[in-house]
This record gives C-alpha cells, structure tokens and sequence, in this order.
C-alpha cells in the first residue's frame, strides 16, 4: 500500500517533466515530420523526399554538412583531449574548467561578430601576420576561419564529458599497467584512452551534431562559401516559404542524428561491459 | 524538503517581482491605455523624434516593433494573434498579402496629404490607385564601390562585376531575388522572368561570377565596406547611403541599362485596431516637412515631392540616391511571383551558392 503510493507520488513529480518532453520535444518533431508530407500548395505527398534525394545540390549539401560536421569535430577532439587531460593534472582543476566554461555564457552572436573583428584585414591576428613578417592574408571567408571559429565555440562541450572520464579513472589502473612495464604510450593508448572513451563519444555527440546544422556561421564567418543543410532551412523557412522542403530537411537531419546517437551510444555499453570483466 | 518548498517560493517570489517591474517599466513607457497606435516596422526605420514629435501632436504612443524581412513579416501578421495598426511592406509584398486578403483599403477620404506624393511613384502595378497603400520610401539595387581600389567611374555596369581583376573583390547581398535580377539585368532580361531556361542561363551566367566573390552576405555588408574590408559590393541604395555617410571613399552605381526599383509603402493590415491613430500618423507622415527630416534621417530616397523640395541641395540632386528619370525608365519593380517560382529562384540561388 505504502509502496502503491510512493510509486504514485513518483508518477506526480514526473508529469512536469513529461509535459514539457511532449510539448517541446515530440509534437515539434511529430509536426515537423508531419510538414514533410506536404507540398508548396498543401498537397499531401512524398515529393518532397524524392526531390531531396533525387536532387545533386541537396546531396551535396548533406555531404559538404557531414564533412565540416566531421572537420569541426575532429578539430575540437584535437584540441580537447590534452586540454581535458592537463586539466587533470592541475591544482585547482574546477577554476580551469570554469575558464573553459565561461566563453559559454557569452552569446554566439557576439563571439561571431569578435572573430569578425579579429580575422578582418586590419584586425589583429593580419596585424600580427603583418608584424611577422607574413604580410595580411584574406581570413575571413575561408574554410579554416569557419571551422576555427565553429571549434573555439564548441571545445567547452567536448572538455567537459572527456574532462569527467578521465577525473574518474582510477589512477591504480594507470599505476598498475606502469607497474607492469607498459611504456607512457602503451599506458595511454591501452588503458587510458579506452576508458576515457565514453566521455569522448558523448562529446562526439555534442559536438558533432550541432555542427550539422550550423547556419549562422557560415553566413557571418564563412560569407556562406562554406553552404550547409542549416543555409537551405532557413531559406524554405524565410524566403521561399516551402516549409514542407524545409521540414524534410529537417527530418533528414534528425536522422543524421540518429544515426550518430545509436554509432557512438552503441559502444559505450561495450566498454561498460568490458570494464566489468 | 521545506528547504525545497523555501527555495521554489523564492523562485516565484522573483518571478513576481520580475513581472511586476516589466510591466511598471511598460506603463512608464506608455504602451497601454487607449491612445496608442502600433507600427510594426524595419530596424531603424523611422527618425524617433517624429514620434516623440507626434505624440505631443496628437497624443498618441507609438509603439515600434520590427521586423527584419517582408516573409518574417507576412507570417506574423498572417498567424494573427497580433494588434498591428500600421506596416511597411516592399512592393512585392503588398501584392502578396492583397492576395491574402491580409489588407484593408484606405479611406481616402481620411488622408489630407496625398498630393505631396510624386505620380511617377503612385498608382503603381502592386497597387492601383493606392487603394491600399501610401508610400514611404523607395530606393534601387545598385554596386557600392571604394575608390581606395577601384578607379572610380571604371564601373557603370553589372557586366563590369565579371572582370578578372575583381577577383575575390565583390561582396554580394544574400538575397535570391537580388542576385538572381541583376544576373538577369545584366543580360537585358526582366528581373521578373519565370522562364527556367532564362533562369538557368542566369545562374550559369552567376557560377562565372564566382571567382569574384568574395562573399555572399546581410547587413554585414555595411560593416564591411566602411572598414574598407571589400572592394565592390551589391547592396540596396538605402544601405549604401549609410555606408557613403561613414566612408567617403564609397560611390553608389545604378547601372543604367536596368536594376531594381522597389518600394516600402506604409499599409492597414488586417490585425488594425486604432483606426483614429492610423489616419493621424499616415497623415502626419505625408507633411512634407515630418517626411523630409525622416528622409534626412533614414537616408533613403524619399516619394514625397514637396518632402524632397525642402532636402538641402546636395542630397536633392545626388544622382546616386536620386537617379535621373531616363535611369528611373528602366528600373524595374518586382512582381509577386508564385511560390512555385519563388522555389525556382531560390533553387537557382542555392546552387549558385553552393557553386565554388
């Protein structure tokens, strides 16, 4: 009877969540899939599917997506994981990650227009190419100020899950398998890496799947020569007012997202398992 | 757990206080009580002290809110929910939301101003006998070029983009039916075409231009070209005036064989509410002296023609901004087109972007 009534109460402290997981999470993707059915006259049909998979530009742009998506990523893990592992290793590791932090309450809007400002031709980083002796180079609307950019503003969300694993990992293992003979490298490669890998995977996740959809960006930093799927939503949204192409995009892209989730989820289970053993 | 209960009621106690003081601020600015007339409006699109101007006039508030498209616009409006009195959509539009029956016609009577307007700008395609519209201001699509790297006079025409030595120079405004109509004015095509061959040829004709461009972007534009950023810039007069008035290495082209001649007419839509407050602004916006300090203000090309007789001579004869009625001849207005042909254009558009 108690039991009944605790379970009860439980059931009452989750419907606020719930609530919100049903308004704002499953009826925007229920009517977003829902949209997708629809034509630019309001004729329920499948055209707009076979329009994107039929059409080159729309292909091209999945794949320019993935592979910046992939670029940003990798860029970012590059970054992180020496971050996130010195971080381990400092005294006050939580003021670090604070530092790390911080840039994240700034608003992206601002970030971009100070990178505008700093990459520009008489902004600081030509006037240090100038002072080396390199001379001003065109920054602004390339690939790498795009993905450099789009990197600095995702590397707080890839430190803080690698930073977590890798706080939380026994430092006996690591002692052990010096103990044992393992060189630094074997120690890293054999035993560290492979435990740290959740948080690794779960800042893939974070990081990589934003990056699919940036739009912003590319406009702002990339003067949209870098054209992702996020450039052709907001243009069937605003302009063409196609919402149905618009929402098949959209619906291509939580996929995409899928996708991603059930590769790097998968995994984690694995090494979970593998550590019990 | 009353730790909990203690943490939540000063949750809702800050909640509370927040709400209240929103709305004490609202009350000090004015917005409710009856006497007020609601513009929804382009950012920066009207000098403030006409407004505070009218309110001592008249005594009604003006509350501005903006918008930063027509398509943003059209949808909010359409969506209801809204109390809009007044809006300014671009001529296309006001066609679009005629169709949409998003408009009510003016009361002619009402309006004491209406012979201030030059005809060349009335009686218009998108609105015969401006049943539903007054005009507000106007302008065209043009190049912005800095002297600094371009001879000046050295470029008249869209043909001139495609030279080689502007490589990576050109900045263009991202906007689908911009590029696309000075591709197809360059080719003495209308700027209103649906055929796909012709929209076709002139993307083909935009992938050449690639090379050239530098980037393809918004209002960053203005930015840009004051910093001396780009060379060469597509860009809309309104914008350019504001970029010559902070750098005076700019100049403004129309190219004389063909551009784009839009409109921002001042229109009721469907949401109005206070009738008494339109007239009266409409009408306090048509005197010549309140639309010439706007124009003096905002910078773009004013439709009033008594307005435009009391502007200082050397913003009254810039060809740049004013350009001559045998460049006027040739301009032309966008149409509403379907949105099946909006797509078209965008798609053309897209590819053009996704072209390197």
């Amino acid at each position: 009877m108690q039991r009944k009534q605790r379970l009860s109460r439980n059931t009452a402290y989750f419907i606020p969540y719930m609530l919100w997981i049903v308004l704002f999470v499953i009826a925007p993707v229920l009517l977003l899939i829902y949209q997708s059915f629809f034509d630019i006259n309001g004729q329920l049909t499948l055209a707009n599917y076979q329009t994107y998979f039929s059409s080159n530009t729309y292909l091209m742009m999945t794949l320019n997506s993935v592979w910046y998506a992939f670029l940003i990523t990798l860029a970012t893990l590059i970054i992180s994981y020496p971050t996130a592992y010195v971080l381990n290793e400092t005294k006050h590791p939580q003021l670090w990650l604070l530092l790390i932090i911080m840039p994240t309450w700034i608003n992206l809007l601002l970030k971009a227009y100070a990178f505008i400002g700093i990459f520009s031709q008489a902004g600081i980083a030509n006037q240090f190419l100038s002072f080396i002796g390199i001379g001003p180079k065109q920054l602004l609307f390339t690939n790498f100020s795009f993905i450099f950019v789009a990197a600095y503003i995702q590397i707080p969300f890839m430190v803080l899950p690698i930073y977590n694993s890798i706080s939380e990992l026994n430092p006996s293992y690591v002692n052990a398998s010096r103990d044992l003979g393992a060189t630094n490298w074997q120690t890293f490669s054999k035993v560290i890496f492979p435990l740290t890998l959740p948080g690794v995977k779960a800042g893939i996740q974070a990081v990589f799947i934003p990056s699919l959809s940036l739009f912003m960006l590319t406009r702002l930093i990339g003067g949209n020569k870098v054209i992702t799927l996020g450039t052709a939503i907001e243009e069937h949204f605003l302009t063409t007012m196609n919402w149905g192409m618009g929402s098949t995009i959209g619906v291509v892209l939580i996929i995409a997202m899928v996708i991603i989730m059930l590769l790097t989820g998968g995994g984690k289970r694995r090494t979970r398992k593998g550590l019990t053993k | 757990m009353k730790k909990l209960f203690s943490v939540i009621l000063a949750l809702f106690a800050v909640c509370g206080l927040l709400a209240f003081g929103a709305k004490q601020l609202q009350t000090t600015s004015g917005s409710t009580g009856k006497k007020v007339l609601n513009l929804y409006t382009w950012g920066d699109y009207i000098d403030p002290s006409l407004l505070t101007k009218f309110q001592k006039q008249t005594g009604y508030h003006v509350n501005v809110e903006t918008f930063d498209s027509n398509e943003a616009m059209f949808t909010k409006i359409k969506q209801g929910g809204t109390s809009y009195d007044l809006t300014v959509p671009s001529d296309y539009m006001i066609e679009k939301m005629k169709k949409a029956h998003l408009l009510l016609p003016l009361d002619k009577s009402k309006l004491t101003g209406m012979h201030n307007y030059d005809p060349r700008f009335m009686n218009l395609d998108f609105d015969r006998h401006n049943k539903y519209s007054v005009p507000y201001f106007w302008g065209t699509l043009g190049i912005i070029y800095n002297d600094k790297y371009v001879k000046p006079g050295s470029i008249q025409h869209w043909n001139d983009l495609w030279e080689k030595r502007y490589k990576n120079k050109v900045m263009l405004i991202d906007s689908a039916r911009d590029v696309m109509g000075f591709a197809l004015a360059s080719m003495n095509q209308s700027m209103n075409t649906t055929d796909p061959a012709t929209l076709l040829a002139a993307r083909n004709k935009l992938n050449r231009l690639s090379p050239n461009v530098k980037a393809v972007v918004a209002d960053e534009i203005k930015m840009y070209m004051i910093q001396n950023e780009a060379a060469v810039a597509v860009d809309w007069s309104g914008e350019a005036s504001e970029m010559l008035d902070e750098n005076s290495h700019l100049h403004y082209v129309v190219p004389s064989e063909g551009s784009n001649l839009w409109f921002d007419n001042l229109v009721i839509p469907k949401t109005a509410k206070h009738f008494k407050a339109i007239y009266a602004f409409l009408n306090f916006m048509s005197e010549p002296k309140n639309a010439a300090q706007n124009a003096e203000y905002i910078g773009y090309a004013t439709p009033n023609k008594r307005a435009k007789a009391r502007l200082p001579k050397s913003i009254r004869n810039d060809r740049q901004f004013y350009p001559d009625s045998q460049t006027i001849k040739h301009l032309q207005i966008y149409k509403d087109l379907s949105p099946a042909k909006v797509g078209l254009y965008n798609d053309r558009y897209l590819e053009f972007k996704m072209h390197h």
